[in-house]
């Protein structure tokens, strides 16, 4: 192995290729694991929101033609009858990957498994064969999605274009075996994510470090134990939702079949009963890592540690009681409107306390902007941009005017794909010498970040002004009046996807030719968790003897 | 330092396990998709083949680790709070089942709905007298919990092996006359399965809780193989407290289910 090398010879790597990333039971090489399969699968579902930005970026369909896609609009001046089902795949994959398959095994399966037991100061997660289980089947989840795309779907085309929610009728008349398939991956990745959350809790309760009580826990490890139970919690139901799906497909069961005395609205409830908590699964971690970097790069330890924590914990049970705010016009009593409307605007509360404990750290604090605080700076500015919104959201009066418009879209890329994403980002700068023992050049991590920030406020932030103006989402087509807005949006998207571009080519030159950085901690003395004691890369086996007290226990006041 | 711990936790060599489980867990789904759409069920059948021989290998292995000492105090404090978590995902699993009886027995659709609402249980359904069968399967379930924890404290208290074979034996025996029972109940069902509400919700809620007792069983069953091997002892036996946890969740499930939708739902 090419890193056995820097481990010195006190410790020789022995483990083959495929003993090593096939038959894994160490937490940090799934944890690399889980970042790659995620970044290819989000390159993949990247792809499709370049191509339906190319289609909306003027009036009329150029590309997605009944006769089979194009990549050259307009050339010949041939016609193009749209092909609605093609659009419909392409929201719907777009969706469902990005939910399933990416951010959530980039964060909670990447960095979840790579970090959280390394700032718990434990030896490996609590089932580490297990642990290898949940990669495993979160690939065969993503084998099934991708076979759904490609097996004969609606329309007597490929793939389904239900939409990433699945909701019946839709979901429930869909031909073909592609809906099917998309059931089971989904199923899959729910059980993967199951098994990763029960080991991810039964880690923090069992495997912290000698003398490291549940409020001396880093803040990452803290977000990774909070969203592991809104998974434990919320997935389980979800399976039973499409499962449902399943046998009203194929077994002629009637749950949400009104002809059968079943209710289509029964099936929204519950997918939203998973599907709220979902968000939150989605950017908690992302909290954590933002919390770090936050603090290292303005010198001063978290500004309000415990309410830091407890806004964690109040954000996982929130995300409980407020499913319904997505289905204010489905015909609610004003009773459950008013109650789900009161309850969502609650949760801006321990959000506002994180946004604010957030800016307390770095006031007076001596700001450095290297690469990762820039995105954390970033992740800031979007993620308030994008929790406003919800506020206006929320309201079910005003979302009246709103459901289902590129608000909505504008709304929810705003806290997940710019919050989330720029998570993903902060961790992976952030962390990249620690994983890789290797150096980005940091000009180009910052032409990223401008690239990626610039572009993808340029793709979402018109599209608030066409939610305003009324254009409904998920539709193929626009009438003239929206058209300058959504170029810019596409000029947008095509920036955010070169700057995507130039990412991956950062990171595979790093890895090959980046300057070494073994020191341990390459920031300063303020990232100050445990895996910052240890070399970089880290070594096999890591904390074989357990740490000290005074190995991270730099806080003792609180 | 190179490989030498210095702590309780269980570090594992690498495993083939995961991966194959996960290849012949994607045979298995894929398969079943095929099936549905009108092919054979080969592929399923492999798949699932190649799913029950993993869970086979692996937890034999992780019996064998356990025989060996790799199941430290620690180690099985982490192993409960596993299969505690395990079964409260698969709490909310009913929750989901559960959720849509509740909204369709408290709300029923009618052909004027939502305007005014249906009846529960629908037009022309003809349920089950719940003190009955069912009540006989309750009482039968109740007895096999009852007799699962009777081979808990013998082998709690002193190890007494004859009665945790006997206490096992008895659970388990019940197990399979609950699952006859629930199948002849199926059998005699004045309502179908595909087509009306009530049939889905009871066959699906009804059927989940007996695939659990079918799994329950199996569990115990194990239990009982390894009673005979000596594998348990006071103080290490976590697979046959697990087993017995998973016995009882079964059991409170089918209480929920017998009190919801047999009594109250009938």
């Amino acid at each position: 192995m090419a890193d056995a090398a820097i481990h010195g010879h006190e410790h020789h790597d022995q483990r083959g290729f495929f003993t090593r990333w096939f038959m894994s039971t160490n937490h940090k090489d799934i944890g690399i694991l889980y970042l790659f399969v995620a970044g290819a699968v989000g390159f993949i579902s990247v792809a499709f929101t370049v191509y339906m930005r190319m289609e909306l970026m003027h009036p009329g369909v150029q590309y997605m033609c009944a006769d089979g896609w194009r990549f050259f609009g307009g050339m010949g001046g041939e016609t193009c009858a749209p092909n609605g089902h093609l659009w419909n795949v392409m929201i719907t994959y777009h969706g469902v990957l990005m939910m399933f398959f990416v951010v959530i095994p980039a964060l909670f399966g990447g960095f979840g498994n790579y970090f959280m037991p390394l700032q718990i100061g434990a030896p490996d997660m609590a089932f580490p064969r297990m642990n290898n289980l949940s990669f495993w089947l979160y690939v065969a989840g993503t084998c099934l999605g991708i076979a759904s795309l490609l097996a004969p779907g609606g329309n007597g085309q490929l793939g389904s274009g239900v939409g990433w929610v699945l909701y019946p009728p839709l979901s429930t008349s869909e031909a073909g075996m592609s809906m099917d398939l998309a059931i089971f991956a989904v199923h899959v990745s729910g059980a993967s994510s199951i098994l990763g959350a029960i080991n991810m809790i039964t880690t923090f309760l069992n495997m912290r470090a000698p003398g490291m009580t549940l409020f001396k826990v880093p803040l990452f490890a803290w977000s990774i134990f909070v969203t592991a139970w809104l998974i434990l919690l919320a997935l389980p139901v979800l399976a039973g939702a499409i499962t449902m799906l399943l046998t009203d497909r194929n077994f002629g069961t009637t749950f949400f079949q009104p002809s059968g005395g079943g209710d289509p609205i029964l099936y929204q409830h519950i997918l939203w009963f998973f599907g709220h908590p979902e968000v939150y699964i989605i950017i908690l971690p992302g909290f954590g890592i933002i919390s770090h970097v936050i603090a290292t790069f303005s010198r001063k330890p978290v500004f309000g540690y415990l309410p830091m924590v407890w806004a964690l914990i109040a954000i996982g049970v929130l995300g409980f009681v407020v499913w319904a705010h997505h289905m204010y016009t489905v015909g609610l009593s004003l009773t459950q409107q008013s109650y789900f409307m009161m309850a969502t605007m609650v949760i801006a509360v321990p959000t506002g306390v994180k946004i604010f404990s957030w800016i307390a750290t770095m006031w007076g604090g001596s700001i450095e902007f290297k690469t990762p605080m820039l995105w954390a700076f970033g992740f800031l500015f979007l993620f308030t941009v994008g929790g406003v919104t919800g506020i206006v959201l929320s309201q079910a009066g005003v979302d009246r005017a709103y459901h289902d418009t590129y608000y909505v879209v504008a709304h929810f890329h705003y806290v997940m794909s710019l919050g989330a994403v720029f998570c993903i980002f902060a961790g992976i700068y952030f962390y990249f010498p620690k994983m890789s023992g290797r150096m980005y050049p940091e000009w180009a991590g910052k032409l990223h970040f401008w690239m990626m920030f610039i572009g993808a406020n340029l793709t979402f932030f018109p599209q608030h002004f066409l939610g305003r103006q009324g254009m409904p989402r998920r539709y193929i087509d626009y009438p003239d009046a929206f058209a300058t807005w959504n170029y810019v949006s596409s000029w947008g998207a095509f920036l955010s996807f070169a700057s995507f571009l130039f990412f991956i080519g950062v990171i595979f030159y790093s890895l090959a030719r980046g300057p070494r950085a073994t020191a341990a901690n390459p920031w300063n003395e303020y990232a100050d968790t445990l895996e910052w004691t240890l070399p970089s890369p880290p070594p096999e086996h890591t904390f074989e003897q357990l740490p000290k007290r005074e190995d991270w226990d730099k806080h003792p006041a609180h | 330092m190179a490989h030498e711990k210095n702590h309780d936790y269980h570090i594992l060599n690498p495993s083939i396990w995961p991966l194959l489980g996960s290849v012949a867990g994607f045979v298995m789904l894929f398969g079943a998709v095929l099936f549905f759409h009108g092919s054979g069920p080969w592929v399923l059948l492999i798949g699932f083949v190649g799913v029950a021989y993993t869970m086979f290998g692996w937890w034999s292995e992780t019996v064998a680790e356990n025989q060996a000492g790799d199941h430290t105090p620690v180690v099985r404090i982490g192993l409960r709070y596993g299969f505690i978590l395990f079964i409260m995902s698969e709490v909310m699993f009913f929750v989901a089942w559960f959720w849509s009886f509740f909204k369709h027995a408290l709300y029923p659709m009618g052909p004027d709905s939502p305007a005014k609402d249906g009846v529960w249980p629908p037009a022309g359904i003809e349920t089950f007298d719940p003190f009955h069968l069912p009540l006989i399967n309750t009482l039968i379930l109740l007895c096999s919990g009852c007799a699962a924890t009777w081979a808990h404290h013998a082998l709690v208290h002193g190890n007494k092996r004859d009665e945790i074979k006997q206490g096992l034996t008895l659970a388990v025996v019940l197990g399979i006359f609950f699952t006859i029972l629930q199948i002849y109940e199926y059998g005699h069902a004045a309502f179908g399965f595909s087509g009306n509400i009530y049939g889905a919700n009871f066959f699906m809620a009804t059927g989940f809780h007996g695939f659990h007792v079918l799994v329950g069983t199996i569990f115990l069953f194990i239990c009982l193989m390894r009673t005979y091997r000596g594998h348990f002892t006071p103080e290490n036996h976590v697979g046959f407290e697990a087993a017995a946890w998973y016995w009882h969740f079964v059991d409170v499930v089918w209480l929920f289910l017998f009190a919801a939708v047999y009594i109250w739902g009938g």
